[in-house]
């Protein structure tokens, strides 16, 4: 079972390499993260904040959009490609379980989207570090922020493995996944901004809004990243009214990765390959 | 006593209002080489994919050493290798084969011998996208035969073979058959299955038309022998109106003959003496039976 899971996520890690998928994304999200940084790291101003520190805040803004995105495009073929190319036969008539098969593609994955992440930020942290200096809080963020990314990344795989069990067609479980990205990351924060503003005091914005906001994986990571970030931007005012600590974000991240890889693999064991 | 290997005991698959496979009972011994023949859409890959438990039976019950099809022990005992097998193109043989192997749970010194099995170790470190049909066909055959297997299911197993690797191909299934796996392989190239297979399964739009060994499905069928007789080009006239045969050309006439009226039909040539110079004598093939059998159906059906 074991051997089994290693050897699936070996072979998915194997392809990421080998169809340059690691580099594309490491090099997408390095050059994303250094312009970032060095727009955000250049003029800070009369007010006294760490280089390093605004830079973490802009690249958690960059990583809501890109690494759910990343995730996504990653998943989708997983299962839908396999069935349409035919590879799917031979593993599911071997002894390994759906499950197991799930799990190892999940591993697998995460591992490719962490290699891409650790390079991305690594780089451009250590460069902004280098360049402009960051304080032990700075550092702290980065390394926060990284994990938290992984952990975002390994959410939105989980999601797309759904898309990819719910049909047999690789170009379909594509557009699912761009629409998921599409409501997840640009249309949900659209619609809730656009009530918080319409009802800034009411019962909406203490109540409903902050639920609203930690119900959605990506919200969750941002909440609770800035929350942690002395940058003085208004997410983390936001943060300090919220009813609950800001590291319950966590758990809604946690929640959807477990949740959507459970149901994928529900919806995996009912194929017909 | 002990179950069969294979049992499938009045199995029906409907798919919306078709009915692929009707009323199939088969059973399958341990080491039995069991050919599955039919057309196009005559039900040969729904039965393997209900073996494999890909899918269910709409009637019926399918055991394999007793279990359910798709249960963890089955797919132990099950080796499949699909018609079209295809890999992922960025993995190399060797890769793949390995995988395979962890999958099935078998010590990976294996690999090495069961490439050369296959004639596949030259190109073991190349793409498979690289490959070949008949390269796949050969990786997916090794990776049927990796981790013992009680039964093998081979769907087309032979298309996309040239002749030399097929001989290759049947020698490897005589080989597994011998050390007691039972081989159950569908074909429609029906002239390379001759005498390579114990028993023979005809399916015809979803049903079993006909279920026996070779010889007597050819006895069953009364396909008539072929009898080509070679003549002397100024005799070849005569020795046609003498036996009934149609005219080949200038020197050969060729006779359709029942396998009873054989030794009759024999002696009506010799008595023609120095006219003929030599002749040859061809049983049914197994295109012959199968027609036979198909067109049997056929006919049932219509009337």
């Amino acid at each position: 079972m074991i051997r089994s899971i290693l050897a699936i996520a070996a072979n998915e890690i194997r392809l990421g390499r080998r169809n340059r998928w690691i580099l594309l994304c490491a090099s997408a999200l390095t050059v994303f993260a250094l312009v970032l940084g060095f727009i955000g790291a250049g003029p800070t101003g009369t007010v006294k904040v760490d280089p390093l520190t605004v830079t973490v805040a802009n690249l958690a803004t960059l990583s809501v959009y890109l690494v759910p995105l990343m995730a996504l495009l990653l998943s989708f073929d997983t299962i839908a490609g396999e069935v349409e190319r035919g590879t799917i036969q031979l593993v599911l008539a071997s002894p390994v379980s759906r499950s197991a098969l799930i799990a190892g593609k999940f591993l697998g994955h995460v591992s490719v989207l962490a290699f891409a992440i650790l390079i991305g930020f690594g780089l451009t942290g250590g460069v902004i570090y280098f360049v402009a200096g960051g304080a032990p809080e700075g550092v702290a963020g980065l390394a926060r922020l990284t994990s938290t990314s992984i952990a975002l990344g390994a959410a939105f795989l989980a999601i797309g493995y759904i898309a990819s069990a719910v049909t047999r067609q690789s170009g379909t479980a594509a557009a699912l996944a761009v629409g998921i990205w599409l409501l997840a990351v640009v249309l949900y924060d659209l619609a809730l901004f656009g009530a918080l503003v319409a009802d800034a005091e009411g019962l909406f914005a203490k109540t409903i809004f902050p639920w609203l906001l930690i119900i959605n994986p990506a919200d969750a990571f941002r909440l609770f990243n800035m929350s942690l970030l002395e940058t003085g931007s208004g997410i983390s005012d936001i943060a300090e009214a919220l009813p609950f600590p800001a590291w319950a974000g966590l758990f809604s991240l946690a929640f959807w990765t477990v949740a959507a890889i459970s149901l994928s693999a529900l919806l995996l064991k009912r194929l017909e390959p | 006593m002990m179950d069969p290997l294979l049992h499938a005991n009045a199995i029906s698959k409907s798919f919306r209002s078709i009915k692929a496979l009707a009323d199939i009972n088969l059973v399958v011994e341990p080491g039995e080489k069991l050919a599955l023949l039919g057309h196009n859409g005559a039900g040969k890959t729904t039965l393997f994919r209900l073996i494999l438990g890909f899918t269910k039976p709409s009637a019926g019950e399918i055991r394999i050493g007793g279990e359910l099809p798709g249960s963890v022990n089955a797919r132990r005992d099950v080796a499949y290798l699909p018609e079209n097998v295809t890999f992922p193109k960025l993995l190399t043989g060797r890769e793949i084969l390995s995988f395979y192997m962890k999958l099935k749970n078998c010590p990976l010194s294996q690999v090495e011998s069961l490439l050369q099995k296959v004639g596949l170790t030259d190109a073991a470190d190349r793409y498979a996208g690289t490959y070949s049909k008949g390269m796949r066909q050969r990786l997916g055959l090794a990776q049927s035969l990796a981790g013992s297997p009680r039964l093998m299911l081979l769907d087309e197993p032979t298309s996309g073979l040239d002749p030399l690797s097929r001989q290759q191909f049947f020698a490897l299934v005589d080989e597994v058959a011998a050390a007691g796996c039972a081989v159950l392989l569908s074909s429609h190239g029906l002239s390379e299955l001759e005498a390579r297979t114990d028993r023979v399964v005809i399916l015809n739009r979803g049903s079993v038309v006909a279920d026996a060994p070779l010889d007597e499905l050819q006895a069953a069928s009364k396909a008539p022998l072929r009898i080509r007789i070679k003549a002397r080009s100024d005799s070849v006239d005569r020795v046609s109106s003498e036996l009934g045969g149609r005219r080949l050309n200038g020197q050969s006439v060729e006779l359709l003959c029942p396998v009873r009226e054989k030794m009759a039909q024999l002696a009506a040539i010799s008595a023609l003496g120095s006219l003929v110079t030599d002749f040859d004598v061809t049983q049914p093939t197994l295109d012959d039976v199968y027609r036979h059998f198909s067109e049997d159906a056929r006919r049932e059906a219509e009337s």
